[in-house]
Formats: C-alpha cells, structure tokens, sequence
C-alpha cells in the first residue's frame, strides 16, 4: 500500500493528504511497503540470529542432553565451568593462539600494507597477496600439514638438509598452538595487508611529500606520519581479526584434533565436544555464551582504548 | 634506514612527469623489493606444493619428500579423489580405497554456495531499500538490534541453530545447511544501505512523478544502478559460503550433502595403513580451491579493490 492512497482514504484529514502527493512531508511513512520489503530479512533475523541467541542463554541455564529436553538448574552450569580444568586450560590455549597469531599477522600487516603502497599499487601484486585468503582455512591446514609433515614435509627436508633436527610441528605439545597460528597468519596476513593497505590510502600524499621536503626519511615518516594516522584503521582492523581469531576451530579441527594431549584444545573446539560429540548441549551453551561476552567486552576495549573512529588528520 | 627521494625541487618536478610516481633507485628501496619478492614466494610456495604432490604417487612420495617436482607423476590421485579408478587401483596407488567422489561434494558445495548468496543478496537488498529509502517508525531501531548481530559469534546461535533445524527434520538436508543463510546477513544489508543512501534522490523523484511505486523503483531503477556493489557483494558471499565448515560439518551429515570442505576432513582422517594419501588430499585441495581461484582470475580487481573501509564510512 503506498503513501498515496492512505492519503486518499483519509479526506478529512486534509494538510495531511495534501502532504502526501509528491513532495516529501516530514510526517509521511512508507510503514506499508517497508513491512513488506524487510518482511524476509526481519523473518531470517528473529528465527535465525535473536531467537537462537535468547534461546542460547536459556539453555545456558539447562542441564540438557540432546536427545532428552532441557532441565533448568540456574547458574549449574557456570559454577561448574568455573571448576572446569579443561575450560580453564582452553582459555590459556585460545588466548595463547590469539596473542601469537595476531601479534605476527598485524606486524606482517602493516609491513606489507605499507611496503605495497610505497613501492607499487599494481593490482596484479595485491591479487597475489589476497590468494590464500580465497582457500578455506580447512585447504590452508591441510597443506601445511603436509608441508610441515615430521616424515615427508618440505620444511623438515629443508630443516634436515640444513643440518638441523626436524620439528613436530603440529604433533609437539609446544609447537601445536604456534603452528596453528602460523598457518592462519599465512592465510590471513594479506587480506588483513589489503585493509591496511585501503586505510593507507586514507593518508593525503602532501603529507609525505612536506616530510620529505622538512628532510624526514622514510623510516621516520612511517613512524612519525603512518602509523600515528593508521590508528582509527587499525583499531577496526583489530576489533576485526581478534574477534575473529578467538574463534579458531577449522584448522585444529582438521589438523591435531586439540592435541597432542590438550594441547591446543582452543575454546570452539572444546564447545563443539561437549556440544556435540558428548551431548552436553546446556553446558556447551554455557561455555559459548562466556565466549559471546568475553568478545563483547574485547571489542569494546579495543575501540575505547584505541579511540577507533578519531582520525588524527581531521 | 632508506634515504628518501631529495628535497631538491628538480627531483620532485621529475616525479610529478613520471606517469606512476617512480622513484630514483636506492639501497633502501632495492631491500623492501627483496622483501615484498620474499613475502610473495611465501604466499604462493603453498599453492606450487598442492600441484607438485597432487600429480605424484603418494607410496613414491615418502621416497623423494625433498622432490621439487612431481614424484613418479600421475593422474592417479585426480582419478581416485573423483571416483573414476577402482578401489584396487586406488590402493596400488596408496589411497585409502574408501569410496570417495569429489564430483558430488562440488555440486553439493555449488548448491549450497550459490542457492544461500542468491537468497541472501536478494532479500538483504530488499531490506537495505527500506532501511535507506523509506520512512517508518521503528527504522532506526530495527537496524540497530540488526546490527548488533554481528557481534554474536556464529558458534552461540549455531548450537540451537542446530536444535531447531534437527527439530524441523532438516539434518542432512539442503534446506537445513542454507536457511540460516538465506534470508539476511547483518553485513549484506549494512554494505548495501551505504550504496542506496547515496543515490541521488532526484532520481526517485523523477520516477515518482511518472506514477511508479517503490516495488517498480526497485526493480527498474535502483536494482540495475546497484550492478556493481550487487555483484561484489555477491562474489564476497559465494567466496564465503564455499569456505564455511563449522555450519555444513554440523548439518550437512550425509553424503548427499556433504560440502567440499568436510569431504576434506573426511578424506584427511581415512588414512591408509601405508601412510596418509598425501597425493589424493591435494588433488581433493586443489579440486576444491579452483572454483574460487578461477572466479578470482576473472574478478581480481573487483575483489582487491572493495575490500577497504569504504562500507564502514
């Protein structure tokens, strides 16, 4: 129904419908054939995204096993996750792979992002750089498991050749998690470059060029003049990739299985056990929801303590 | 650590003639060459390695692991991953013997890829029009709590996602694997708000007068002026989709609908007893990674270039 005909319908009220023609009256609304335009979305967003998430915490506070229905038993759940050793030591795990994995990707980020855009902005070798992101993480473990195999992987022949001892990579309880991470820096370090990168470009060229002319080099622009004007993007990048990151599950999954031992038993892989493989669904309700809000409040954090949003150059 | 370019105004008038802002040569440059050439052969090493052991034979493979090239080269490994050799033939070879047939996990994984990206792209559009061109109560609101789905992470809906799809019968199935998909995502419609805010509303206006009402504006006027962020977008959401795996590992539980990437896992943990099938997992890799490396080969640029911040301003 369109604005138009209510006005039609309603000839009493007069300015009204005299407002409604073609001319756009503060007071019109469209509420008719929005409803019908958001009607699908609005449908995916509460069966599939708010329903879930009330659903979520409700069988946070459940004793449910999934073939039986769910028993309400309060806050069991989180006393027990508090005494849980195994969640405790997936937190240390997770939090390991997080720190690891976006220290070196950022690093390796900003290095190539910044590389890229003083050297060349040929697509050709930004394309080049985004390839592994366009793999699944699945593909990209699989082939690192074989390139880093004990036996008959690449990096161990290289590492014997040189001289050196081969290296568990993914089966050695101190390697797993840095191996895990490595593999995900390789895969995400140049889309993360190509963010960079678009906020590289935020940065007026006139600002080096006057740098360059006050004598400033290179090495002391990318200090003094980049990175100071790259916060606001790296603050999003950030909140991007550790949200992102606390959420390794393809790669163990597919690779060491949270091992060797508990290894690298990451946070999503220890939910997706007791969820799924045990059939405890109400505590890996539990465990998932402590997830949701460790990442909020992350989130948060970082923009707050970055101040996301506040360029320097306005 | 580099010297720049002196300030010296002959040089700076140099660099404005040079068509691409090339630079005079220094130490300093040739060594972030060294490194960007260094950086690159990381990047693509990876992808030599799954052809390299994709055409070898997996039993000569654990003689030559050092081998630059194919070991003992074959299309043994393709044959088997694809179902086409026998399971003898396949065990000669150093497969698992498992019946495996990636054909199947192609379609399944085009299926689900292209039916969620359609559905989602279409219906996410309608939404942005009306968060972006209509006025109704409410609106800011609706956005916002839309919005605000983006900070939940997939896990904490996936688990009663799962209820509710295991309650409606639909494990296994392709309706089951692409509902959670099909009707909205929070970036879809996010990204495509920002494009249809900034169409000129005389435009709208015009039409108005010509007496079409917003579902023929739609269609006829914003939808093709969208072309071009319609189809990144697109291509964003089926590079997406073909990688997703916690959603088709949970749900797609049978073999008819069984995606690409859990074949993988699948393939990965049926190792023979000589040792795993190093041959077949890469040419079931390199199977599953080409549909997307050959819709990047078309739209490189179009996807380099819209991954930025542009939909976040």
């Amino acid at each position: 129904m369109t604005a138009a005909t209510v006005g039609t319908a309603q000839p009493a009220v007069t300015p009204a419908a005299a407002r409604t023609a073609p001319s756009r009256g503060p007071g019109r609304s469209d509420l008719g054939i929005a409803l019908l335009f958001i009607l699908p979305a609005l449908v995916g967003f509460c069966v599939f995204y708010l329903y879930p998430t009330i659903r979520g915490i409700y069988f946070s506070l459940t004793r449910y096993n999934i073939l039986g229905r769910p028993h309400f038993i309060g806050l069991g759940n989180y006393t027990k996750l508090f005494n849980d050793a195994l969640f405790w030591n997936a937190m240390k795990v997770t939090l390991e792979y997080v720190v690891l994995n976006i220290f070196f990707q950022t690093i390796l980020a900003v290095a190539i992002g910044v590389l890229m855009q003083r050297l060349t902005k040929n697509t050709a070798v930004r394309a080049v750089i985004l390839l592994p992101f366009l793999i699944s993480n699945v593909i990209a473990a699989l082939v690192w498991f074989l390139m880093l195999d004990f036996q008959v992987g690449i990096v161990n022949e290289l590492l014997a050749n040189l001289g050196l001892d081969r290296i568990t990579f993914f089966g050695g309880d101190a390697t797993a998690i840095p191996t895990i991470a490595a593999v995900n820096v390789w895969r995400h370090m140049g889309y993360t470059a190509l963010l960079v990168f678009a906020g590289l470009q935020t940065i007026p060229d006139y600002v080096y060029e006057a740098a360059a002319v006050d004598g400033s080099t290179e090495w002391r622009s990318f200090w003094r003049i980049t990175l100071p004007l790259l916060r606001p993007i790296l603050a999003l990048v950030l909140v991007i990739t550790v949200t992102g990151s606390f959420q390794i599950f393809d790669t163990v999954n597919v690779t060491t299985r949270g091992g060797p031992g508990n290894a690298s038993r990451v946070i999503q892989y220890y939910i997706v056990q007791k969820g799924f493989a045990e059939g405890q669904f109400g505590y890996a309700s539990a465990i998932s929801f402590v997830l949701f809000v460790i990442l909020a409040i992350v989130a948060l954090v970082q923009l707050r303590l970055l101040n996301a949003g506040e360029s320097d150059l306005a | 650590m580099a010297t720049t370019i002196a300030p010296a105004p002959t040089a700076t008038a140099a660099r404005d003639a040079a068509p691409r802002g090339r630079k005079p040569f220094s130490p300093g440059r040739a060594l972030a060459w060294a490194v960007m050439i260094i950086i690159i052969l990381v990047t693509l090493f990876p992808f030599y390695w799954m052809l390299r052991t994709s055409f070898s034979t997996s039993k000569a493979l654990f003689l030559q692991p050092g081998s630059l090239g194919p070991v003992d080269a074959t299309l043994g490994a393709y044959k088997r991953v694809l179902g086409l050799s026998t399971t003898a033939e396949a065990q000669a070879q150093g497969g698992s013997g498992a019946s495996v047939d990636f054909f199947l996990y192609l379609r399944n994984s085009t299926i689900f890829a292209v039916v969620a990206t359609a559905g989602q792209v279409f219906f996410s559009a309608l939404a942005a029009y009306a968060f972006a061109r209509l006025r109704w109560p409410g609106r800011d609101i609706v956005f916002f709590a839309f919005l605000t789905a983006l900070m939940v992470p997939p896990i904490f809906t996936a688990l009663p996602n799962f209820i509710l799809i295991k309650n409606l019968g639909l494990l296994g199935t392709f309706p089951g694997l692409i509902a959670p998909y099909f009707f909205m995502t929070p970036f879809a419609i996010f990204f495509l708000r920002q494009f249809f805010l900034g169409i000129n509303r005389e435009v709208e206006e015009a039409a108005k007068l010509d007496g079409a009402g917003h579902l023929t504006m739609f269609f006829r006027i914003v939808l093709p002026m969208s072309w071009a962020p319609i189809t990144t977008l697109s291509i964003l959401t089926v590079i997406n989709m073909w990688n997703e795996y916690l959603w088709p590992l949970l749900v797609g539980t049978n073999e008819q609908t069984r995606v690409l990437n859990v074949a993988l896992g699948v393939f990965r943990s049926q190792t023979p007893q000589t040792g795993p099938d190093w041959a077949g997992l890469m040419a079931a890799v390199l199977i599953a990674a080409l549909p997307l490396l050959i819709v990047f080969l078309f739209f490189a640029k179009r996807i380099v270039n819209s991954i930025g911040f542009s939909g976040s301003k």
